[in-house]
């Protein structure tokens, strides 16, 4: 269909029964995180690339050729793939020692008992677990067996490699250590591969954890109820996320809605001006300037409430949009507050959380059914108010503080 | 006893325990206070009544056998020829047909527990039917199939093997009996262990026949271990196949439990006490059955894994 010589990983697959239609292609070398809510089909997804789970429909090439191709009735089984897998749960043989495990691979493609020994025992100290290599599995702990299972994908020189939540299931202080020695392993992986072959391996990094993208990924896919909701570089999706899923890792609100033209947008923030202190905003506006190289206003029609905000570009009406702005923007009323040239909602508290030192205020679900907004209060703020699950309140933000764009 | 012993370990007498009266009922509730304490929720007293019942029904019948065995002569009529025959038929038989089980058993259990056919429900039933069916009537299709005159047997006795009566006879007999015993642990243990050790072991490289040989058969070994010792021991005690498709020939078909059989008319003394020689071997392959299945814990790597072994990793990164 496309150009058969494109390198790297290609997919693109339908499977009904989980409800799975994605896209996507990782070029050679690239770390590719693939975010999402649970049971948004990201595992299904790693599992039709390492030949576990058939599709439905599509297809799934490496470098052009076909690994999976349900038009052509290609499907390389799962152990000619060079594909490995390393999942949440590290999955260790439990009969074999750390080391045989590690070996495993290299000896199932043919490998010299000798060599393979060998093999493990570098990839075991790539990992700094050469002190574990004598080891079984039941001796290991969560973060060692990880490492472990790190080291055995490895060993077999993927051409992909497919990483499921591998940080999920460690607790808080294995994390970060296992964290950093994935991104060590991949740019290693890389550096070597690259200098062996002509074809870095790729990797798909599947997770839900924002941190995990930050620290590993080169670009972020993010899948919500089987599709691709948005893709990009991760500062692009946090900046302007078009998710509500990239919204909540981003930890902003998100209204997303059709373009209006924003009639009096420009006095909302000449009001603005004059109600507030006028030397502190005009510094604050004068930043936005400086930074979006525009002041342009722009709103978004997002079922019954209109939000308006500043946009960079041009603002056509009628596109699909979005309002993204910051919980601790919003502030919150009792009664309407009066002449106000905010944006103003009226929401219905639904549940009030702790997030230290801050409570954070839950609207119920919009008409639409997207997420409610959320608003960051201080305790004394919320005691002040007395607000309590269930009260209809009404949630403030100025337009200044909300940025509108096109998606 | 247990019940005398609790008194000593509570403290003084009555402490703490509502006077029901005299002395002995307060002690026997104390007593069964103590018996039902489990790490879990607490069992109903009541219950005691009719589990003892049961235990004394499955354990007294062995009491009065082994009451009843003139020790004087135990060991005379357990040495003697027919005994011996006997004894040495069996285990060979047994052994023989344990290895016949294994053999087909497991590429059965394999196919019933990993593959998807249409028709693989109805040969799981056929396969456990066995196990409800007389034994005799299931010697008899044997003897309909095999017989000089069967369905097989005429084709084979015209190549000049003459099955029914002879001691392969018993050895199929067996096996046809044993085969679900083993079947049904090794299907379960392979359902419950579920696929994903082989899927990664395919992700990294290793081809079926690899995955299988050192993946597969290593978690498997005890399921296996447990199912041989079960099968081994129903092949043991096989009467009903055996009398009907292979006959009672002294040395050749004649095994332990026919041999009781016979001499309970002439010689009920050896009856009784080749009985309790075989209640002997029984008791040991339980124990050593019990020991593989009941245990998952500890070493036995298909017992840790499954279900336990998440949680016990993480105890020990606790424990770190």
């Amino acid at each position: 269909m496309t150009d058969h010589d494109h390198a790297g990983l290609e997919i693109s697959v339908r499977l009904a029964e989980r409800g799975l239609d994605v896209e996507l292609a990782v070029a050679p070398g690239e770390v590719l995180a693939v975010l999402g809510p649970n049971g948004a089909g990201k595992s299904t997804l790693l599992e039709i690339v390492a030949g576990l789970v058939r599709p439905d429909a599509g297809y799934v090439r490496m470098d052009g050729r076909a690994l999976t191709d349900i038009a052509t009735g290609v499907a390389v089984p799962a152990h000619r793939r060079e594909v490995s897998l390393l999942a949440q749960d590290p999955l260790l043989f439990p009969h074999l020692t750390a080391a045989a495990n590690v070996a495993f691979g290299p000896r199932s493609r043919g490998m010299r008992r000798r060599a393979a020994a060998a093999v493990a025992r570098e990839w075991l100290q790539a990992v700094d677990a050469t002190a574990l290599a004598g080891r079984r599995p039941g001796e290991l702990s969560g973060g060692q067996a990880q490492r472990v299972a790190l080291a055995r994908a490895l060993a077999v020189e993927p051409r992909v490699v497919l990483l499921d939540e591998p940080m999920a299931a460690l607790d808080v202080a294995a994390a970060p250590a296992m964290r950093i020695l994935l991104r060590r392993a991949l740019r290693d992986t890389k550096g070597r591969s690259a200098q062996r072959t002509a074809h870095a391996p790729s990797a798909i990094l599947v997770t839900h954890d924002i941190v995990d993208a930050l620290t590993l990924a080169d670009r972020v896919v993010v899948v919500e109820s089987g599709q691709i909701a948005e893709q990009g570089s991760v500062a692009e999706v946090l900046s302007r996320p078009r998710s509500a899923f990239a919204a909540r890792i981003a930890g902003v609100n998100l209204m997303i809605g059709s373009a209006v033209a924003p009639s009096s947008a420009a006095e909302f923030v000449d009001a603005d001006r004059t109600n507030e202190g006028r030397a502190q905003r005009d510094s604050y506006q004068g930043t936005i300037s400086a930074r979006t190289g525009s002041t342009e206003m722009g709103a978004v029609h997002c079922g019954a409430d209109t939000v308006y905000g500043r946009c960079a570009g041009p603002w056509e009406p009628g596109t699909r949009a979005a309002a993204v702005f910051s919980p601790a923007a919003v502030a919150v009323y009792r009664e309407r507050p009066a002449g106000s040239p905010r944006n103003v909602f009226r929401v219905r508290v639904a549940e009030l959380t702790d997030r230290g030192g801050v409570v954070r205020v839950h609207a119920a679900e919009r008409g639409d059914g997207a997420a409610g907004v959320v608003a960051d209060l201080t305790p004394a703020a919320v005691a002040e108010l007395g607000i309590v699950s269930g009260d209809e309140v009404y949630f403030t933000v100025k337009a200044g503080e909300v940025q509108v764009y096109r998606c | 006893m247990t019940v005398d012993a609790v008194p000593d370990r509570t403290g003084p007498r009555g402490k703490g325990v509502r006077a029901v009266g005299g002395n002995g009922p307060n002690r026997l509730r104390r007593g069964a206070r103590v018996l039902l304490r489990g790490p879990g929720p607490a069992v109903p007293r009541w219950l005691l009544l009719p589990a003892f019942l049961g235990f004394a029904f499955v354990i007294m019948p062995l009491v009065a056998l082994a009451d009843a065995v003139d020790w004087s002569h135990f060991f005379t009529l357990v040495t003697s020829q027919s005994s011996r025959d006997a004894l040495w038929l069996s285990m060979k038989t047994a052994l023989a047909s344990t290895v016949l089980c294994v053999v087909f058993g497991v590429p059965m259990a394999v196919l019933l527990a990993r593959v998807r056919w249409r028709v693989l429900p109805l040969f799981r039933a056929m396969v456990l039917l066995p196990l409800v069916l007389p034994p005799v009537v299931g010697g008899l299709a044997l003897l309909y199939l095999f017989g000089r005159y069967g369905l097989l047997g005429r084709r084979l006795e015209a190549m000049g093997i003459d099955i029914a009566f002879s001691t392969t006879a018993v050895v199929l007999a067996e096996t046809f009996v044993a085969l679900p015993f083993l079947v049904i642990t090794l299907e379960g243990a392979m359902r419950t262990a579920g696929e994903r050790y082989e899927r990664i072991a395919a992700t990294l490289g290793a081809a079926p026949t690899t995955v299988w040989l050192r993946i597969t058969l290593p978690l498997l070994r005890p399921a296996l271990v447990s199912g041989a010792v079960l099968a081994f021991a129903r092949a043991l005690g096989e009467f009903g196949a055996t009398i009907t498709f292979a006959g009672s020939l002294q040395g050749r078909t004649r095994t332990l439990p026919l041999e009781i059989y016979l001499q309970r008319e002439n010689d009920p003394g050896a009856a009784v006490a080749l009985s309790l020689l075989l209640v002997v071997i029984a008791v040991l392959i339980v124990l050593v059955a019990y020991r593989r299945v009941g245990v998952p814990e500890g070493r036995d790597p298909a017992g840790g894994l499954w279900r336990w072994g998440a949680s016990g990793r993480a105890q020990a990164q606790a424990g770190s």
